[in-house]
């Protein structure tokens, strides 16, 4: 492991630890160096690579959320030391390794299209009409190998260019639209807003309405949950942090 | 390896000859008819199409720069599924992949012979897609119409119980089977194999030049007049040779013959519709098969009522 | 007409460039006018194919604002019959490339109507991109 010495650093880690980890550099015993946006930083080995970076000093206002991996808010980019491959992960998720360089994407540059899925015919036309890019595809499988949640981008698109709605809606279930698929693409095509409109129109037209929700429904037309709901509306605010804290949780 | 969209094609008859078939994304939708018609006709003829697991769009008609090897990946991609098929028992020592429509027959093909011919670009493919296992350069490509050419015209003379007589049908080729040469399926300039196969079926068979000359081809995107200007030549020349209907094997000439036919009239008020089918959509009908698999309710020009006028099919 | 062509470096860059792109070697084409007597498309074009090979031997970049390059359909009706066996089909596919390699789109697929989107077949649009997108 590098020792990075060096007086700056640790005046800069002095000077974050407490706002940020509350770690106390005393207590660590092992050190790395990663290396965000160019710039050394050294770190306690362990973090993940968003707790690296706030331990770095970096506050993020934006590109964090749930910190569960889940949102997708945190995406990243990096190289490890002595790898030529460019990987790709949630902040959040991924462990910040010795040599790492780095670097946050905390957004996606996409416009998502605007449409009414009631009105769209049931037909891959569709895809083709509001992400005609879909279409440019080769098949390369550089979105399969950036996807942090292990889907098979590239099968989805494919799905999406001859209309298969139940396959795609299959395969890209998992999506948390963190866009990196979409920044590695060559073809341009923004993977997830394309499942999105896809899973969609699967909801609308393949799935049918399941029985449970046609009863769920009934049950809220005819007033089974009304007293609940008005008795929720009239509470303050701490009765309703009392009941949100003590409300049954499902099992893990 | 995720099979989810892995589509088992039904009921295999024990019996049949087994072989990997790549569909193409077209014929999934707007050429469902030609695939049906195909999948039906082959299984008479005791061939089983089985649709490669996980098969992507071959990205046809890819650049043909020199350097550009990006755009081989689609297809060399679908030549490690067939390799897969071999390897889990699919199909057993079948490296013949059937195409339908000709654009991916062309463009399966072409990579193909690079492949083959080059080690240097098949290495570079092979490591680019690295979680793949490697491909080995020893799938066949191979058009529908050669396979049923190896069947022999006389088997598929056997399967016709309903001859297609007095039809006046002229075939059209395009380009993409045709050309160039080295991936040809059959004479350039003097194509019969869509003959041999429609005189076995009984049709009379109405030769023209115009049986090779391009249809315009994705030029239908940019500019409809310039395919219907085309297709008025095609489809007229036919049929002042006599021909009632056209028939293709491939689902963008059909749309530029069959569909754009409604760009041709706003240009010539006088021309006159004429039906195109996909070939195997005769065969349906000659093998006495079910109305079912016919498949003209995706025809832009309803055939019907000529097959009607011939009493070949009721309603 | 006479036109006085000087040939520069620049001029043989161009053709080398496209040599290279295309593969093929056109200063073999011997302009017997083969290809664009048997181009189906050529009643669209503005130039022939066989001018569009004369202005690449010369090393004329002009070609490159000719409408002919764009209306060629990669028919390679040309390709079999060149009786010096060249293949033109790549060398208008080298001459698109070279445009669209500048980021340089020639259609605009959000562009296309909503009437046209419905009905035209994915292999439409899967080889226009191909063509006429970088
Ligand atoms: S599919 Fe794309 S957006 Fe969705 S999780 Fe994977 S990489 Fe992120
Ligand atoms: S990265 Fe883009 S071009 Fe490559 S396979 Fe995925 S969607 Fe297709
Ligand atoms: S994108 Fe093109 S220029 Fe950039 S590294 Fe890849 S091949 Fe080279
Ligand atoms: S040639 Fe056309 S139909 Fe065939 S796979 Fe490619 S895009 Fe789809
Ligand atoms: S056919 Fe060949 S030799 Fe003749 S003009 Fe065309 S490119 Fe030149
Ligand atoms: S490939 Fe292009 S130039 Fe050659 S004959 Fe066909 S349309 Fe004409
Ligand atoms: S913060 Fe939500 S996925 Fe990382």
């Amino acid at each position: 492991m590098e020792d990075n010495k060096s007086p700056i650093m640790d005046r800069i880690a002095e000077a974050n630890k407490a706002a940020t980890t509350g770690i106390d550099a005393k207590d660590i015993e092992n050190w790395i160096t990663i290396h965000i946006m160019g710039k050394a930083y050294k770190v306690p080995a362990d973090l993940t690579i968003l707790t690296a970076m706030e331990y770095a000093g970096y506050k993020f206002v934006r590109g964090v959320g749930c910190r569960q991996g889940f949102c997708g808010a945190c995406a990243t980019v990096f190289r490890k030391k002595g790898d030529y491959k460019l990987q790709t992960g949630m902040a959040c998720q991924t462990r910040a390794e010795d040599g790492m360089y780095l670097v946050q994407i905390p957004f996606t540059p996409a416009e998502k299209a605007i449409y009414d899925v009631t009105k769209e015919p049931y037909e891959a036309s569709v895809f083709i009409r509001y992400y005609p890019e879909v279409t440019r595809c080769v098949s390369c499988n550089t979105c399969t190998k950036a996807c942090p949640q292990d889907l098979e981008v590239m099968d989805y698109v494919q799905a999406a260019i001859r209309g298969d709605f139940d396959g795609l809606s299959d395969i890209s279930f998992d999506c948390i639209q963190c866009g990196l698929c979409a920044m590695r693409c060559p073809a341009e095509i923004v993977q997830y807003h394309v499942a999105q409109l896809g899973r969609r129109m699967f909801g609308r037209y393949g799935l049918g309405v399941p029985d449970h929700l046609r009863k769920r429904v009934k049950e809220i037309t005819e007033g089974k949950f009304t007293d609940e709901m008005n008795k929720l509306v009239s509470c303050s605010t701490e009765e309703l942090r009392k009941i949100y804290t003590e409300r049954e949780k499902e099992p893990e | 390896m995720n099979p989810t969209n892995t589509k088992e094609t039904k009921s295999t008859s024990s019996g049949n000859m087994k072989f990997p078939y790549y569909p193409g994304c077209t014929l999934k939708t707007t050429a469902k008819n030609f695939e049906n018609s195909a999948i039906a006709t082959a299984r008479a003829l005791g061939v089983e199409l089985l649709e490669i697991p996980r098969w992507n769009c071959c990205g046809t008609v890819f650049s043909l720069a020199q350097d550009d090897l990006i755009h081989h990946v689609a297809s060399v991609r679908n030549f490690i599924r067939v390799q897969e098929m071999n390897d889990y028992g699919l199909v057993k020592n079948e490296n013949r992949l059937v195409t339908l429509c000709s654009m991916c027959f062309n463009t399966l093909k072409s990579t193909n012979r690079r492949m083959k011919e080059n080690a240097e670009d098949l290495q570079k493919i092979n490591e680019l897609m690295y979680r793949e296992e490697d491909y080995k350069g020893n799938v066949e490509v191979l058009h529908f119409l050669e396979l049923l050419k190896s069947l022999g015209y006389e088997k598929i003379r056997e399967k016709v119980t309903k001859p297609l007589k007095d039809l006046n049908i002229a075939p059209y080729y395009g380009c993409m089977i045709l050309r160039p040469k080295e991936i040809a399926i059959d004479d350039p300039e003097d194509p019969t194999i869509q003959k041999d196969i429609l005189e076995a079926l009984g049709v009379s068979v109405i030769d023209t030049p115009y049986k090779k000359v391009c249809c315009g081809s994705y030029q239908t995107v940019k500019d409809k007049y310039i395919v219907a200007e085309l297709a008025y030549d095609i489809l007229s020349h036919a049929r002042k040779k006599g021909a009632e209907a056209l028939t293709t094997v491939c689902p963008l000439c059909a749309f530029n013959l069959d569909q754009r036919q409604q760009a041709v009239k706003e240009k010539h008020p006088d021309f006159e519709e004429m039906p195109v089918f996909y070939i195997t959509q005769l065969m349906t009908i000659a093998f006495g098969m079910d109305k079912d698999v016919f498949g003209f309710e995706q025809n832009y020009v309803d055939p019907r009522p000529l097959l009607k006028s011939k009493s070949l099919i009721e309603d | 007409m006479i036109k006085k062509i000087e040939i520069s470096p620049d001029n043989e860059k161009f053709l080398n460039k496209v040599n290279e792109l295309s593969g093929e070697v056109i200063t073999l084409c011997e302009q017997c006018g083969t290809c664009s007597g048997g181009c189906p498309l050529v009643t669209e074009m503005d130039i022939t194919p066989s001018q569009m090979m004369r202005l690449v031997q010369l090393g004329q970049k002009e070609v490159l604002d000719h409408k002919a390059i764009w209306v060629c359909a990669s028919c390679f009706t040309c390709t079999v019959r060149c009786p010096r066996q060249i293949d033109v089909s790549k060398v208008a596919e080298a001459l698109r490339q070279i445009i669209l390699r500048q980021a340089v789109d020639h259609i605009d697929i959000k562009a296309i109507p909503k009437e046209e989107i419905a009905c035209l077949p994915q292999i439409a649009l899967v080889s226009a991109c191909r063509k006429f997108t970088g």
